[in-house]
């Protein structure tokens, strides 16, 4: 008996290369009239001043956790602030985590899932990456640690777009596709955005796993492009899907997404998913997915961070509801074609 | 074959001290309980300490803000807070900064020494105040989880990343002294008879040294990460929470816990969140995540209940010296004392 899911308190992660604008973002969410009160960590070496009552500076210490997994790494540094920040609980209902701009989120979010005290009391909510419209291709091609944000990403801004004429701006926008098809985009000048879209996003939560991506998984395989968002904010515009979109392939980082209309054996899926993380883990960033297996009732639903997985039963599948198994991995030189065998063969 | 008490089973006839308990309301998630003779001292998670006498209590402000470690010799307390700040309490009630960081980062660990030494840390930097005033600091190669002073000589040990350092704060020509096993190290403790340093890890185990040889020792098991220990009266055995009853490592021989089996006592289905041996007699009062409180006797694992299941973890549990009255508090801003 610990807190319940409700009492969490909600983690948003701001990610972004050196000078993209995560601490112009990290601003306007705390100015914005919102009545909310964030808890801010910010890395040791911003350098420009953040307004707010509850600021901690963090040192980014990552390391590895002793159970045989190399790419098991946490940041002890948040395991220690957010078990201080508890000590003020009702003091701030959010807490928002800026990293440095070389920072690799993957240790953010496990330490949201490796240590059991952080996740009793808290919850991630979305990882939120800045991306400079200008700059961006060429950080992908000589910054790894730029693409890693990019493709673990829920929610990206792709800012400074003032700077970009729109040819130069759909090409960035494509080339976040190619990579990570499935977050939010948002095309900003000076990081101007409804801060409804960046926190509260619930991207983590298993409840709502794909109902915040409605257009989950379409965009890669149907290449059915189509506006399905709302248009109804007043800064900040949503990213559409446009005919005409250049479509690239990124040599090194990749989505793969896998569906059937066949039910599913979990007796052959688990031990298969589990091979694959565990094969697969260090290049496999992010993978969601949401399964109908044979005989069962209710949808299950799964999402993993590296060779951490978390999956639970929903709800049932609704009467006019199209059973179907979908799955997304965003990684790193995937093997394609062996992770669609291995998912086939799962087939009831 | 140790008796192995269920708590579950045993509560309806469990002989039960509950309604002894004088309630205090603490008005703030309690995090410390600490004793000046016969007044316990709670320490809240923001800003105050709770001075709770019979006669009524008095709240003391010390920090703007949380309070993140306390540590108390009977004759002060100090605490460390996220304003940056070490501050020493009196008995009177009076208090004062005795350090502040120069960068405002929190201060989020203490510990009182032999002839009232300090020992404190704000990042990566430990700092001490010997008995003269002078103070001394060391850089631990990545941030200080964990600060304890020896039980003999002057000497501080520092956990960290990768292992633990052993500093002697007034020998400055000599090189501190590290103990490396690799992971994150949280809190740390000497055994009383100074043979031994644990520290509790980021992973649901312990790590050992037997200081002579520095041979390694783990002791692992546990169902989460291990946030509360102590030494038993003697140093016979180390109490742990970390699992869903009390783990007791014995240290009676020269091995210590080497090869051998720990003692399991006052089983639950709860956690037990935090343990608190009993200064004179092979007792433990142990604390569990559903509430519930009870006093365990090692020898026999026979308990007795101080506190029923019900509300929110116990958070905080503290001895009076003679060992004559227990405090406690939880994360929901109930506490209360027992007279033994």
């Amino acid at each position: 008996m610990t807190t319940s899911t409700q009492e969490k308190i909600p983690v948003t992660v701001l990610t972004g290369y050196l000078g993209a604008g995560k601490t112009t973002l990290l601003n306007r969410i705390l100015s914005e009239p919102h009545g909310k009160k964030f808890a801010v960590i910010v890395n040791e070496f911003g350098e420009i001043g953040i307004d707010n009552e509850l600021v901690v500076n963090a040192d980014e210490e990552v390391f590895e956790m002793n159970n045989g997994c190399i790419c098991c790494t946490v940041r002890g540094d948040l395991v220690r602030i957010i078990d201080g920040l508890m000590r003020r609980k009702g003091k701030f209902d959010a807490i928002i985590v800026e990293t440095t701009g070389l920072a690799d989120p993957a240790p953010v979010a496990q330490t949201f899932f490796m240590d059991e005290q952080v996740g009793a009391k808290t919850k991630l909510d979305a990882v939120v990456t800045v991306a400079d419209a200008k700059w961006l291709h060429h950080r992908l091609k000589d910054a790894p640690e730029a693409k890693n944000q990019i493709a673990f990403a829920d929610v990206i801004l792709i800012n400074k777009t003032d700077l970009v004429e729109g040819e130069e701006l759909r090409e960035v926008e494509a080339r976040i596709r190619a990579i990570n098809p499935y977050a939010r985009l948002h095309c900003t000048e000076r990081a101007q955005v409804d801060i409804a879209e960046v926190v509260g996003r619930n991207a983590f939560d298993l409840d709502r796993i794909l109902e915040v991506e409605p257009s989950f998984l379409e965009a890669e395989e149907e290449h059915d492009h189509h506006d399905d968002h709302d248009h109804d904010h007043d800064h900040g515009h949503e990213y559409h899907h446009r005919h005409g979109l250049k479509h690239y392939h990124d040599e090194e980082m990749q989505s793969v997404s896998l569906r059937t209309a066949n039910p599913l054996n979990p007796d052959k899926f688990f031990p298969w998913v589990q091979d694959l993380v565990a094969n697969e883990g260090p290049n496999i960033l992010r993978c969601k997915g949401i399964l109908s297996f044979k005989d069962d009732p209710e949808r299950f639903v799964f999402q993993g961070v590296h060779m951490i997985l978390d999956g639970d039963h929903q709800r049932p599948w609704g009467a006019d509801e199209k059973r179907e198994s979908r799955i997304i991995f965003i990684g790193r030189n995937l093997p394609e074609e062996k992770i669609r065998q291995g998912f086939d063969s799962c087939i009831a | 074959m140790y008796r192995v008490g269920h708590l579950n089973e045993l509560q309806g006839t469990l002989l039960s001290l509950a309604d002894r308990v004088r309630p205090v309301n603490a008005g703030s998630p309690v995090v410390g309980v600490h004793f000046f003779t016969a007044t316990p001292v709670f320490v809240l998670g923001e800003e105050a300490l709770l001075f709770a006498d019979e006669g009524g209590g008095k709240r003391v402000a010390v920090h703007a803000g949380g309070i993140l470690a306390s540590a108390a010799d009977g004759k002060c307390i100090v605490t460390g807070g996220d304003d940056g700040t070490l501050v020493v309490t009196e008995e009177s009630g009076e208090h004062r900064v005795l350090a502040s960081d120069d960068k405002k980062r929190w201060v989020d660990q203490v510990a009182l020494g032999p002839d009232g030494a300090v020992a404190w840390s704000a990042g990566k930097t430990a700092h001490v105040l010997n008995k003269k005033g002078e103070r001394r600091s060391y850089d631990a190669p990545s941030t200080v989880a964990g600060l304890a002073f020896a039980p003999k000589g002057f000497r501080l040990a520092i956990a960290h990343y990768n292992g633990a350092t052993l500093w002697f704060p007034n020998a400055v020509e000599v090189k501190p002294e590290m103990l490396t096993w690799k992971g994150s190290h949280l809190s740390v403790a000497f055994s009383p008879d100074g043979k031994f340093l644990v520290t509790t890890m980021q992973e649901p185990t312990l790590h050992g040294w037997r200081l002579a040889d520095g041979q390694h020792m783990r002791m692992s098991g546990y169902s989460a990460r291990v946030r509360s220990l102590g030494w038993t009266a003697g140093g016979e055995f180390l109490a742990t929470a970390g699992s869903e009853q009390l783990i007791l490592w014995p240290f009676d021989g020269k091995d210590g816990p080497m090869g051998r089996q720990p003692r399991i006592l006052a089983r639950s289905e709860a956690r037990v969140a935090v343990v608190a041996c009993h200064p004179r007699q092979p007792v433990v009062a142990v604390g569990y995540a559903d509430g519930a409180l009870v006093l365990v006797r090692i020898e026999d694992g026979a308990m007795i209940e101080v506190r029923k299941k019900g509300g929110a973890p116990v958070s905080a549990l503290g001895w009076d010296a003679a060992g004559q009255m227990l405090g406690f508090g939880t994360e929901a801003a109930e506490a209360g004392a027992l007279a033994v």
